[in-house]
């Protein structure tokens, strides 16, 4: 008996070293940016480990102070709830069509928007910057959000169709009876059964946009249009040789993804997984 | 008419209407005129999505696939069209050879290393253990910071007499300490390292998902069977848990293929080339020096490499699994 035990104990608190070991490694980082705002360069390259001795609170007051951290942090936001804005209209009316609706052509028209799953806005992104700078949306919110939205919906529409899919026919019955027609019963009834899923093609809109690097580099040049990722890393060129004060900004800047993901991380999980799951 | 009628549903199916029919009209009247409402609102559903999607993400794509015939700096008329020029001059460049390879090997280490250390941990988190809740939020957190902070934080963590440094010295490992950005025999397996502090959470969460798809009763009943752990892993669990490996397979290549944030911020492709990904290339060459024409034509290349791929991969390994995007749609 002892010894089967034995060997179980052993394995389970191997489990704990491993876990506790992979904990380290993923909040060493983030723990030491945090600090590392709290001390200055001087102290950083004496002593980069340990709590700040004493606490310096000059960097994270001076970027709080200033204009740009706040500036570029509204930019963030803008853009990203203009992408969200546009893409969940669109993907959750033509998902409904996709679901519920039977013409010709519509397989067709759901793998038009299913291959973009195998374009990455990556290799679109110089013809991108020629169009808009042709459409003059250049240094302008809308011409990051627009093609965010546009590479955005085949990921959307994939989630969403099956939800509208399993909605009872005997509801849009009821309601047709009522004299409801697609339009009324996509917005009172389909919509609202929908909130969930909803919510999660949201949220995914909303993390990629304010993760988003390479669109905004090319679009936006200008530096009071800056997002926060743009502004991170030009503000990290800036100051190069202060490292305390990068560490400040960037984790300020961290802040915002990290309080979003506590409130919503079972859409953020969830949409993933679905999103991949059914890519 | 809906899509797919759910098994309780009980309206007969009308008979076959080519134009289209929309959900709430009654079943039978077949007049040209409610055809055409019914059509009309079917477009009018379609048309948002459909015209976002081709103006800003199909065209461009065809758009890149055209000035990639020419030699263009994105301002003047494009007038000097050279042909398959541009492709075999990227072709022909050692430097984009290179980032092909890089992004080889990045792949090939993710596939190797990565996956299987997020498939560890997520069979760790699988088992009843205190605090796994915790542990689980915690490992998935940095998929959750932008590609730009993260390597922004490691950028600095890894400078000469930066963190890690400083660790390796006080450990007594100062043979161990390396230019970690700076040599160009190393860098890469440096970006590899933080791409996998990265994304190792995405995987393991899709893989837990998976795990906790498997009925228990299986593994127990092979426990009982007298497999060990081991066999019952090997036998049961890991042939049950293949959908979702293949998926995160098929994921950790489509986004090795698309590096490009974090290796641009962390290292700009340098030092000399030796951490050039097939993006952080086309932006240089393309964007940065204004020849649009040829940043197009490595565009396309690295479109038909991941298109090709995933084209081959969905055919003939993901095909059994889901409804898949390209190869078995309309099946379900």
């Amino acid at each position: 008996m002892a010894a089967a035990l034995r060997p179980r104990r052993l394995t389970r608190s191997a489990h704990y070293v491993v876990a506790l070991a992979v904990l380290l490694v993923v909040l060493v980082p983030v723990i030491y940016a945090v600090l590392g705002g709290f001390r200055t360069t001087g102290q950083i390259s004496a002593n980069p480990v340990g709590l700040p001795r004493p606490w310096v609170f000059d960097n994270y007051r001076e970027i709080l102070g200033s204009d740009t951290f706040w500036r570029q942090l509204r930019n963030s936001v803008v853009v990203a709830a203009l992408t969200m804005a546009v893409i969940v209209p669109c993907a959750s009316l033509a998902a409904f069509a996709l679901a519920r609706f039977e013409f010709a052509g519509r397989e067709a028209v759901y793998a038009l928007f299913t291959i973009g799953l195998l374009f990455p806005l990556t290799v679109a992104v110089l013809p991108l910057f020629i169009s808009l700078r042709t459409a003059d949306l250049l240094n302008n919110p809308l011409g990051v959000a627009l093609p965010q939205a546009a590479f955005g919906l085949p990921t959307s529409i994939i989630v969403l169709r099956p939800f509208f899919r399993a909605i009872p026919a005997e509801l849009e019955e009821a309601a047709a009876l009522d004299g409801c027609g697609p339009f009324r019963f996509f917005y009172k009834v389909a919509l609202p059964l929908s909130r969930p899923v909803l919510a999660t093609v949201s949220v995914l809109a909303i993390v990629s946009s304010w993760n988003a690097f390479l669109l905004p580099l090319v679009v936006l040049s200008q530096p009071d249009q800056w997002t926060l990722p743009l502004g991170v890393t030009n503000f990290s060129t800036q100051y190069s040789s202060d490292t305390a004060r990068v560490l400040a900004f960037t984790s300020l800047s961290m802040i915002p993804a990290l309080v979003f993901y506590v409130i919503a991380e079972r859409q953020i999980v969830r949409g993933l997984a679905s999103g991949a799951l059914k890519g | 008419m809906t899509a797919e009628r759910p098994p309780g549903g009980t309206r007969p199916l009308p008979t076959a209407d080519p134009g289209g029919v929309s959900p709430a009209s009654g079943a039978g009247s077949g007049r040209a005129g409610a055809r055409w409402s019914r059509r009309a609102t079917i477009i009018a559903f379609l048309t948002p999505a459909l015209v976002l999607y081709v103006l800003l993400a199909l065209v461009p794509i065809l758009q890149g696939a055209f000035y990639s015939g020419f030699d263009w700096n994105g301002l003047e008329p494009l007038e000097q069209f050279v042909g398959l020029q541009n492709y075999r001059e990227a072709l022909a460049d050692p430097v984009f050879l290179a980032a092909l390879r890089h992004v080889g090997v990045i792949l090939v280490l993710s596939l190797v290393l990565q996956l299987p250390f997020a498939l560890g941990l997520a069979v760790l988190l699988n088992e009843r253990m205190r605090g796994r809740a915790v542990l689980r939020l915690f490992f998935f957190l940095p998929f959750v910071l932008s590609d730009v902070i993260t390597a922004i934080v490691w950028r600095l963590i890894l400078q000469p007499a930066g963190l890690v440094d400083h660790t390796l010295g006080a450990a007594g490992l100062d043979g161990f300490v390396r230019l970690w950005l700076a040599d160009p025999g190393i860098v890469l397996y440096t970006v590899f390292f933080v791409v996998s502090w990265k994304y190792f959470g995405f995987h393991m969460i899709l893989l837990l998902a998976g795990l906790q798809g498997i009925p228990f009763e299986l593994e127990e009943a092979a426990a009982l069977d007298g497999a060990s752990r081991v066999q019952t892993f090997r036998y049961v669990t890991l042939p049950l848990l293949g959908p979702t490996i293949r998926i995160c397979v098929f994921l950790s290549i489509i986004g090795s293929l698309q590096l490009f944030d974090l290796v641009w911020v962390m290292t700009g492709g340098g030092p000399v080339g030796a951490s050039h990904t097939t993006v952080t290339y086309m932006l240089e060459r393309g964007f940065e020096r204004s020849r649009f024409g040829y940043g197009s034509a490595v565009a396309v290349i690295a479109f038909l490499i991941s298109f090709a791929f995933a084209l081959t991969y969905q055919r003939l390994v993901l095909r059994r699994d889901v409804a898949g995007a390209l190869t078995a749609m309309g099946e379900r």
